[in-house]
């Protein structure tokens, strides 16, 4: 698969938008069928989650709960939804082999609800696959650089 | 004297002021009163396994370093400079036979001794003779079944006597495995816009479990774990000196040994050779109890061991009156498989947890009280009356919550304030 990098930008900030419109389910459909969402521990981005306690670790049917849970009524943290913005930067492709393209870009994403803003921002990777002639994304890793989920205290939006 | 907490037994009525929530006041009395005089959860001590081992940790607002000396001791020190104060040490967790200050350089090994400083001609040969300039070290540090605890007064009873029948419950965690039990690496740092107190309710709170994490009982029951009749019932108990437990069932799997069908057939297999050794080391009752039922632990004062869907472990300080800072640890069988620690982990993280399924609402629910005590002038008491008229409350009542507040009357106002006010 040949990819430029402005494909992948278009890619990213399509995500972005669709996030910030709580287009959640089309969010969910991005991934591919094996597709996986992580939030590795803050200052350990390459810890085993067998060892480690993650913030995030979804498999695809996980991820997909996620997505509905989130636009639950009952999923009160996220009850009225919050209003979010994502920004994007620094998007580079790191490496292009059979098994996809990896990609990595900055993020900050600001979340307010209840006149408290908060930001969270990192590096988020990606390896992105074809999968019926449609670019997905089968991995996506979320480094926060961050000390820790302070004052945050929840990572109840997707990042 | 002013009334914080009341319990009328022949109304079957306990009430809580929420001033205890918002008054700075307060806050400054329950850190002499109680985070200065109660135990406190520090660390397991499988978070040190090699001798230097060290971690930073911050109990009761103070800056600790917990370590595993050269002589295989664990010890608390201050992470503060007998010269002029700086942290000494700065990395969160490491391995280490000497912790030197930056500022003017001296030096300490990691049993806390001054080891050495530039410029030593400058002071007396007798300097330092008494110990007076090493590291401080917390005097009193006492440990249960792998649990370790401090106390920052000289005179506490000791740990086992303070911990009284909450021991029966962490024994039951403890006994999980024949090797011991171990805390995963990167515990997750969090925090809640709201007072400590309404977690520690909140951790023990089975009454809340339906309406505010309904979504998650969804998605377990997408998994074979349908919510039936038999689910959510049991017990909720007073422990004494302030702890509490709530015992029940529910429709997850426990990865020590409560199977579930998403596990698969060679998840059965394992699960009952799991519970096979249990009933060899305890018999078939207990064996049971320690599989089958779910547990909500609240050591007094924030010391929390919730042995549910997997083993969370969870303390938290107030900042201020309405701000703490949370940590949760995993706790899991040293001798699980891959795929059960998986399963452990997958189950840990989908309910518990800043980006769980479950966690985040608790965080929402506790906010919205902080904020709802805004109107406290008019709107005064907090309602925690649920099973008095019970003679045994229930897992779903507030016995659990009343404990807590019992403990904290007589250590706050009927030892402390009730002087000072
Ligand atoms: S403050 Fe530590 S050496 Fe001076
Ligand atoms: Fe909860």
């Amino acid at each position: 698969m040949n990819i430029s990098r402005q494909e992948i930008e278009d890619f990213l900030y399509h995500e972005a938008e669709l996030l910030d419109e709580w287009k959640l389910e089309e969010w969910a459909a991005l991934f591919s069928s094996e597709g996986v969402y992580l939030i590795p521990p803050i200052g350990n981005p390459e810890a085993n989650v067998n060892h480690s306690l993650f913030y995030v670790n979804d498999d695809r049917a996980r991820l997909d709960q996620r997505a509905k849970r989130l636009l639950k009524k009952e999923a009160h943290v996220e009850y009225p939804h919050s209003t979010t913005l994502r920004n994007i930067h620094n998007v580079r492709i790191v490496d292009q082999d059979p098994d996809g393209i990896k990609a990595r870009c900055n993020f900050s994403t600001y979340r307010t609800k209840r006149e408290t803003l908060d930001c969270f921002v990192g590096v988020s990777e990606y390896t992105l696959v074809e999968e019926n002639e449609e670019l997905k994304i089968k991995e996506k890793k979320v480094i926060l650089k961050l000390d820790s989920l302070r004052p945050h205290g929840k990572v109840s939006i997707i990042l | 004297m002013k009334r914080y907490v009341l319990e009328d037994k022949l109304k079957s009525e306990f009430s809580v002021n929420r001033k205890v929530f918002i008054d700075q006041e307060i806050l400054e009395v329950e850190r002499e009163e109680i985070f200065s005089k109660c135990w406190l959860f520090i660390g397991h001590k499988s978070e040190l396994p090699k001798n230097g081992d060290f971690k930073r940790k911050k109990v009761g607002g103070r800056n600790l370093l917990f370590t595993r000396g050269n002589d295989g001791e664990i010890r608390v020190l201050y992470n503060s400079c007998p010269h002029r104060g700086a942290l000494v040490c700065r990395e969160n967790k490491g391995n280490s036979k000497v912790f030197r200050c930056f500022y003017h350089a001296w030096s300490f090994n990691n049993h806390g001794e001054l080891v050495g400083m530039p410029g030593r001609d400058g002071f007396p040969e007798d300097f330092n003779c008494d110990g007076s300039k090493n590291l401080k070290e917390v005097s009193r540090l006492e440990a249960f079944r792998g649990f370790v605890f401090v106390n920052f007064d000289t005179n506490a009873i000791s740990l086992e006597e303070y911990l009284g029948n909450a021991k029966e419950y962490i024994e039951l965690v403890a006994d999980q495995s024949d090797v011991g039990m171990e805390i995963l690496e990167d515990p997750q740092e969090y925090s809640v816009r709201a007072n400590w107190k309404l977690l520690a309710e909140n951790s023990v709170d089975s009454y809340h479990g339906m309406p505010t994490h309904k979504t998650y009982f969804d998605i377990v029951a997408t998994r074979g774990g349908e919510l039936s009749k038999d689910n959510l019932q049991g017990v909720g108990i007073d422990l004494g000196n302030g702890h509490a437990v709530v015992e029940y069932t529910a429709p997850w799997g426990r990865p020590v040994a409560r199977w579930i069908p998403a596990w698969g057939e060679d998840g059965k297999k394992e699960i009952e050779e799991t519970k096979k050794m249990l009933i060899e080391k305890f018999g078939e009752e207990r064996a049971e109890r320690i599989s089958s039922y779910n547990r909500n632990l609240l050591i007094f004062p924030n010391l929390i061991i919730n042995d549910i869907m997997a083993i969370t472990i969870r303390t938290f300080y107030p900042i201020s009156s309405d701000y703490m800072e949370v940590t949760g640890y995993a706790l899991a069988r040293k001798d699980e498989s891959e795929t059960f620690r998986q399963r452990r982990n997958d189950n840990f993280l989908e309910f518990l947890g800043p980006g769980g399924f479950a966690t985040p609402d608790d965080n929402e629910a506790l906010e919205l009280c902080q904020e709802g005590f805004e109107n406290n002038k008019e709107v005064e008491w907090n309602d925690i009356s649920k099973g008095m008229n019970r003679e045994q409350p229930l897992s779903n009542d507030e016995e659990q919550m009343r404990a807590f507040w019992r403990r904290w009357n007589e250590l706050m106002v009927e030892n402390a304030m009730g002087v000072r006010i």
